[in-house]
């Protein structure tokens, strides 16, 4: 779960800092994917170690979660937490709501297949290419779609609150002294998770970006 | 968080509803439900418990059967989870240095044994907890030659390593950990032996090799994993740390490193 999961983050900080040239302006953002689709070799590679990772990812915690319930033995007759974070306590309910909006995200603006009535988006200046700007717009400015992605990425963040800090123990890289300031460091990444990429559907939505 | 106060001198007696689980082994339990009057505030959970027992024995019913054994907090014998908290409300200690103070006049208190698959119910409050014993059996020791005393100053042990080794080894093995995990997890106790015995010099030679061969049979005697929620260091009596998990997972990815990368000998060129 550590290592697939390590790459995970590795990708959304990549993700995210992709994601907020939006905001420099449609030029950028859309010079940035053509860049993107451009180099195959950059993009395959990537893709491939992702598609690896998450299958991996899954099956551990599919695996893991299946072992634990077992070997719990359906615990005892009344239930008390400590000091368990709530991220913690849901990780596989968040991980299944995530994998759910990977799949939408998807075939929402990689497929280009559900949510957009049909709509293409060619580039003006080289119509092989797509208009990212003008398809975030378009895709954004239905308020349901960007309910379930704002949702669905704070589920993601408490997945991140608990995955980021568990990650260092389960490498053996975690201490009383550092514990703290990783649980920290976990909670300060599901936020600037959240809020990052959160930003694109709600500036859409409140009519900041058209 | 219950505080035990030792500065309430008074004592009190309180009235109290117990529901307890009954349980033969192999068969489905239940809880039992009993009122016990007169509980002196000063009485240990245990000695509540024989008050109990007292009592169902006068009225010509069965006595619950729990574990117990030392009374002082140091043998690891009991093993009750007292409204869903294994060893109750006060942190840092056992079941039977757990005081009745710690609870109000009137309250129904639930008691049943550490729940986990790797710890079978024998009877009523007992589990099994022969797959601690496992996991010991496969590499809680160090091989030495026995024989006199050796010199107390021959092998040094620097005052750090030592402090470390000893607070991991102030596991006293009662299962608090596992019974409180949501997963039904060893690692702590676990993690606890192999830190202290992997951190001092006499546990060197077989480092590599205990590490591999306890995880395997934790593994193997039916316990669930860490998912790192701490549970286990809120219930520990013994105030045992996720650190000594941390030391465990070092350890044991260095040993399957360690393995997977080891000689496999000189090649047999034929000859004498």
């Amino acid at each position: 779960m550590a290592l697939t999961g390590l790459v995970l983050v590795g990708f959304i900080l990549g993700h995210l800092s992709g994601n907020l040239l939006f905001f420099k302006g449609p030029e950028v953002l859309n010079a940035y994917a053509q860049w993107l689709h451009e180099n195959a070799a950059l993009i395959w590679t990537a893709r491939i170690t992702l598609i690896v990772s998450v299958i991996a990812h899954i099956i551990a915690g599919i695996s893991l979660t299946l072992e634990n319930r077992a070997a719990r033995a359906g615990g005892p007759a009344v239930e008390q937490t400590r000091r368990a974070s709530w991220g913690s306590l849901t990780m596989p309910y968040t991980g299944l709501v995530v994998l759910g909006f990977i799949v939408f995200h998807l075939l929402h603006y990689t497929f280009q297949s559900v949510a957009l009535g049909g709509q293409t988006f060619p580039l003006a200046s080289n119509p092989a290419f797509t208009d990212v700007h003008a398809m975030l717009v378009a895709g954004f400015s239905h308020s349901g779609v960007s309910a379930f992605y704002i949702i669905s990425l704070a589920l993601l963040s408490l997945h991140l609150s608990h995955g980021v800090s568990s990650t260092f123990q389960t490498l053996g890289l975690r201490n009383e002294r550092w514990r703290g300031r990783l649980d920290v460091l976990a909670v300060a990444f599901g936020w600037i998770v959240f809020l990052g990429f959160s930003a694109i559907p709600a500036s859409v939505l409140a009519g900041c970006i058209k | 968080m219950v505080k035990d106060n030792h500065s309430h001198s008074a004592e009190h007696v309180l009235n109290l509803r117990l529901r307890v689980w009954r349980q033969r082994r192999g068969q489905p339990g239940a809880f039992e439900e009993h009122a016990l009057q007169g509980v002196s505030t000063s009485a240990s959970f245990l000695e509540m418990m024989d008050m109990l027992n007292e009592k169902l024995v006068r009225d010509g019913k069965e006595p619950f059967a729990f574990d117990h054994d030392c009374r002082e907090g140091i043998c690891g014998m009991c093993s009750m989870t007292i409204n869903g908290m294994p060893h109750g409300p006060l942190p840092g200690v056992t079941t039977c240095q757990l005081h009745m103070r710690n609870f109000r006049d009137g309250e129904t208190i639930t008691v049943e044994p550490w729940r986990a698959r790797a710890f079978p119910v024998l009877r009523d409050l007992m589990v099994d907890r022969s797959g601690f014993d496992k996991v010991i059996q496969s590499g809680g020791f160090i091989s030495i030659r026995a024989g006199s005393a050796p010199e107390a100053n021959a092998t040094p042990v620097p005052k750090d390593v030592s402090d470390a080794a000893m607070d991991a080894a102030e596991c006293i093995g009662c299962g608090a950990c596992v019974a409180s995990c949501k997963n039904g997890s060893a690692m702590l106790f676990v993690g606890a032996k192999v830190t202290h015995l992997n951190l001092l010099p006499q546990g060197q030679p077989e480092r590599d090799r205990r590490v591999l061969a306890m995880v395997r049979t934790m593994d193997d005697a039916g316990f669930g994993n860490c998912t790192n929620q701490g549970e286990c260091q809120a219930h520990c009596p013994k105030g045992i740390t996720l650190d000594v998990i941390s030391h465990l997972n070092r350890d044991y990815l260095g040993a399957r490193v360690k393995a997977f990368f080891s000689s496999t000998g000189k090649v047999r060129r034929g000859g004498d």
